[in-house]
């Protein structure tokens, strides 16, 4: 009996296995094996270097850690200012005001287009030269002039600038998930909260927080794993690695594989890359366990 | 409601399914793999006039952009899956690779037929760029592995009318780096932009400090500095170096050169926004298309110093191969033959606006794409050399030179950097 | 009365305020896609010339010529064809399993969950060489069912661990309820768990026909009949080597966010309609 309620319970997570272990595990072990080697992804002999590749990515690859460091700036700023926007974007249309239908679809349009036309159209919002300068002329209108600046040209400012065009192609995912997240809260609670004299403070911070706790975490774990693996959105913003500026790990490993024909090195840069990510999603989930 | 749209998946799934068969012909079929867009119904037709000469039908498939291609062509590789005809996008390493691997199919005997007859219709240098020659490091056997079918070169481009309104000439754009600052001096203070070009994507830098490389110091320095017989720290290095930080203190740099990536630059220029650009022929047909009254004319880029020749990259634009083990490869061989026939080329160069790769086709092609041309006995091609640097190598060569345009780098810091990278590549393939 | 008085403007103010901070952020979604399609109504010589937010001409032939240059008959169809056999692949596939980790046990459930989640975070480079290769030894390359079972993989772990987390909060009383009702175990699972999941279901649906939709390279590695590509291959060629078709372009791309926005109003009602259900529960 308990052997068949076992068995049972197997055959729901079968399918799932099954595609797992074909489309992802092989690949995954091909590719990990990969890192251990020198092979330019043409032709049939490869040469064993072991935890060279490795080495060379922790001792010698500036590079790569300069594009890790800029990645994870912009992740920070899509945990902070993107989700915050979120969240309170959701909680506003949670409310019960006008035109939330309207507001639910046009939140998501950002993250409807695709990659390659949001940069162009922000490069050509931003952009003097070859855009229209609207930033800056609305800045000027407004009786700022001396902020008014070349944000994506200005090695100082363009990855700042490429992060908050990030945030605003990607917080139409927070929203939806935080609208989700709260709309699944009974409102009973809130009326109960209200007759026991709450004030909207309050039921916030006592009701609202904590049940939104796992999901708050959810997204920003996707939030992180999206974020730094950003990549096209650079390509169309600023062409490319602006010196270094702009690196992205992403476009490191293509760097590796199409540049330099390193196919090998590209897969250990890939493999450590996962690792990171993995550090970084574990501890968030850990930390999602513990204030519960 | 579920049961049904899975059974309409379902359903579905197997009419699809039941379309994955090819049609068995009788005649043979060559499959030809392309990227180029823009030159894609162009080939349908002449596939189509083909069909009807010879019987064989030719089967042009479009996998773009560029970069997808490539991917394409790599992973067919790895499952021995390419098709009768392909190109190769990469470098000399990667050809002498899928070589090394066997896909590539050895067309000199074809090429040497009946007194080199075919290999005579082409420019030399066009073909060069598909061939290896003797004592190459890559460790392939002296051959013709490629068939060009256009040329191209890249060079720097002039507006007329914004020259005029800076009050020079605008039949005698500059001819020395001097005269070029100088005119980048007036840019800046009219409040123009100058000079465009991709430098977001780093191989278009390469290309033109290589250029002025083989004009300060001359080709055989600049291979023995890739061979490792002279440092990247040497002053005529530092003085190709120190040429993108002139430029970029006269003002005949364009702003935000270093984020633009090919697209941008050459939207600018179309639309007059900018007195110069940097590019490649291919840009006749681009400008074309976006601004048809654009007057405009293509030069060497300035010189340096006299002391050797100006040189700009050119040869081969794109090329096809012939996979090794195709069961069609004579047929494929014969078509890549008639591609490249005059009458063929001139259609091809008529239709696209790229110059082709067959000497005779040259008659029709309007002047702005003949002042390319010309340009074709100052041109090489890094696929020529017979060496190649380490990609690391030349990945902070570009870099540093775009950090010394955006002004964070001098040029001896860059040529420093540099040079420590390749020490440190050098010893590694010493260890080997 | 000073009181009342005093509620009834702050509630103005601060309705008024939200309605402020809703509208900025509303213009600057729409300003792109207002862009994206006054871009699509100019000529190609006119399209960096003109910078305003009206064309001077209205080239609606752009969308008749993308449409027929495109190819988006066939390859439209096929979008929509993958599009709908991977999210609904996905949903059962996903949904079978984060209720198996959330509600039942058996060994290895807690080994098998972290493994999901580890793939979620660790991408894989080049991967598609490896599917190449991969589908070629399974004779499913070229093939529509090749392509569907590696794109249901790739939504995968993040489906499951988007439900795993609502099936965790789901109250447990309707479910024992049923149990003792009799249901069995894949009762429970599509006649209580799948309802009460419906706005996070819709978030899954919503999530994975995007990445689908959008996806082009994996088409075009592994499929070499053109009559199997999906759209964004076909759109790929106004994206010449050389030459953009830039109105042509931004045509194909506006009439290719529109299927998604259509799955995306349709989906988002399900997110609404899960209150009152919710309502039920409590």
């Amino acid at each position: 009996m308990k052997i068949k309620d076992t068995l049972e319970n197997y055959v729901f997570v079968l399918p799932a296995v099954v595609i797992f272990s074909i489309f992802y595990i092989i690949p995954f072990i091909w590719v990990f094996q990969l890192g251990l080697f020198e092979w330019d992804g043409i032709s049939f002999t490869k040469v064993f270097v072991g935890l060279g590749n490795f080495k060379e990515i922790f001792l010698q690859d500036v590079n790569w850690w300069r594009a890790m460091w800029n990645a994870s700036y912009i992740t920070l700023i899509a945990l902070t200012f993107q989700n915050i926007l979120a969240f309170m974007l959701a909680w506003a249309c949670d409310r019960e005001i006008k035109m939330k239908n309207f507001y639910r679809v046009i939140f998501f349009i950002p993250p409807v287009l695709s990659e390659v036309v949001v940069g162009m159209a922000w490069r050509f919002i931003i952009n003097d030269i070859d855009g229209a300068n609207i930033i800056n002329r609305s800045l000027v209108g407004m009786g700022l002039s001396n902020l008014a600046h070349n944000w994506l040209s200005d090695p100082k400012t363009a990855l700042t600038t490429v992060a908050i065009v990030h945030c605003w192609k990607g917080f139409g995912w927070g929203f939806l998930i935080f609208l989700a997240g709260l709309q699944t809260i009974p409102r009973e609670l809130y009326e109960a909260a209200r007759v026991d004299g709450a004030n909207a403070w309050q039921s916030f911070r006592r009701i609202t927080i904590p049940l939104m706790i796992p999901v708050v975490v959810l997204v920003a774990i996707l939030t992180v794993l999206g974020t730094m693996q950003v990549f096209v959105l650079i390509v169309s913003l600023v062409g490319g690695e602006f010196a270094g500026h702009t690196s992205v790990p992403v476009l490191r490993i293509l760097a590796s594989m199409r540049g330099s024909s390193r196919f090998g090195y590209a897969c250990a840069q890939g493999i450590t890359f996962g690792l990171v990510l993995v550090v970084i999603s574990f501890i968030q989930y850990r930390f999602s366990k513990k204030e519960r | 409601m579920l049961i049904r749209s899975a059974v309409l998946c379902i359903f579905a799934l197997f009419s699809v399914l039941g379309c994955s068969g090819q049609k068995i012909d009788a005649k043979p079929t060559i499959t030809v793999w392309h990227w180029m867009t823009d030159r894609d119904p162009a080939f349908q037709v002449l596939a189509k006039k083909y069909e009807s000469l010879t019987g064989i039908i030719v089967n042009f498939e479009l996998y773009a952009p560029s970069d997808a291609y490539s991917q394409k062509i790599r992973a067919a590789a790895q499952g021995t899956n390419l098709p009768d005809v392909f190109g190769i996008l990469g470098e000399k390493r990667d050809f002498a690779a899928f070589i090394k691997a066997g896909h590539i199919l050895d067309i000199t005997s074809y090429m040497e037929a009946n007194n080199s007859i075919w290999k005579n219709k082409f420019f030399p240098k066009a073909l060069a760029v598909n061939e290896f020659a003797l004592g190459n490091s890559y460790g392939i056997n002296p051959g013709i592995f490629g068939v060009p079918i256009d040329i191209m070169t890249i060079q720097m481009v002039y507006n007329k009318k914004l020259l005029a309104q800076l009050g020079l000439n605008p039949n005698r754009p500059p001819k020395t780096l001097v005269e070029f600052l100088d005119v980048g001096t007036k840019i800046q203070a009219a409040g123009m932009q100058g000079l465009v070009s991709g430098w977001g994507e780093v191989w278009m830098i390469d290309c033109l400090a290589n250029n002025y490389a083989f004009n300060i110091m001359g080709k055989d320095k600049v291979l023995a500095t890739i061979k490792g017989e002279v440092p990247y720290t040497d002053p005529d290095w530092i003085k190709v170096f120190a040429i993108f930080k002139q430029m970029k203190d006269s003002g005949v740099l364009a702003q935000g050169l270093v984020t633009m990536i090919n697209k941008s630059a050459e939207q600018l220029f179309a639309n007059e926004k900018a007195v110069f650009a940097f590019n490649g022929s291919w840009c006749v047909n681009v400008y074309k298309g976006m601004n048809s009254s654009l007057e405009y004319g293509a030069m060497l880029p300035p010189e340096a110093t006299d002391n050797f020749p100006m040189a700009i990259w050119g040869g081969a634009g794109s090329s096809f191969m012939v996979n090794a083990r195709s069961k069609n490869k004579e047929e494929a061989v014969k078509f890549l033959a008639w591609l490249t026939d005059q009458d063929q080329q001139a259609y091809l160069a008529q239709e696209t606006n790229n110059l082709p790769a067959n000497k005779n086709s040259l008659s029709k092609i309007p002047e702005i794409l003949a002042q390319f041309a010309r340009g074709m006995d100052y041109a090489t091609h890094p696929n020529v050399w017979g060496v190649s640097e380490f990609s690391l190598v030349i990945e902070a060569f570009d870099r540093g030179i775009q950090s010394i345009i955006i002004g964070e780098k001098t040029p001896e810091q860059v040529a420093n950097e540099v040079q420590q990278i390749k020490d440190r590549e050098l010893a590694k393939k010493r260890a080997r | 009365m000073k009181n009342t008085l005093y509620y009834k403007t702050k509630k103005i103010i601060v309705n008024t305020l939200i309605h402020l901070f809703l509208i900025s952020v509303a213009i600057t979604c729409l300003y792109p896609l207002l862009w994206m399609i006054v871009s699509s109504l100019k000529s190609q010589d006119m399209i960096f010339k003109d910078i305003s937010l009206i064309p001077r001409q209205f080239h609606f032939a752009n969308y008749v010529l993308a449409w027929a240059e495109g190819g988006f008959g066939r390859n439209f169809i096929n979008s929509i064809f993958y599009t709908v056999a991977v999210v609904f692949g996905i949903v059962m596939v996903s949904s079978m399993a984060a209720y198996a980790f959330s509600r039942l046990r058996f060994p290895g459930s807690k080994w098998l969950f972290i493994m999901f989640m580890a793939a979620m975070m660790i991408p894989i480079p080049g991967s598609f060489v490896a599917l190449y290769v991969l589908l070629n030894k399974l004779h499913l390359r070229n093939t529509p069912i090749g392509y569907i079972l590696c794109m249901i993989n790739v939504g995968l772990s993040t489906s499951i661990f988007l439900l795993k987390t609502f099936f965790d909060k789901m109250p447990k009383e309707l479910e024992d309820a049923a149990r003792i009702d009799g249901c069995s175990k894949f009762g429970l699972w599509f006649h209580v768990a799948l309802p009460l999941s419906k706005p996070v279901l819709a978030v899954v649906v919503v999530f994975n026909a995007l990445a689908v939709w959008n996806e082009y390279i994996l088409a075009l590695i592994i499929f070499d009949n053109r009559q199997f590509m999906p759209l964004q291959v076909a759109l790929q060629t106004f994206q010449g080597e050389f030459v953009t078709n830039y109105p042509l372009l931004m045509a194909g791309l506006t009439i290719t966010a529109l299927p998604i926005i259509i799955v995306y109003l349709v989906m988002q009602k399900y997110i609404i309609k899960g209150v009152t259900q919710g309502a039920l529960v409590g």
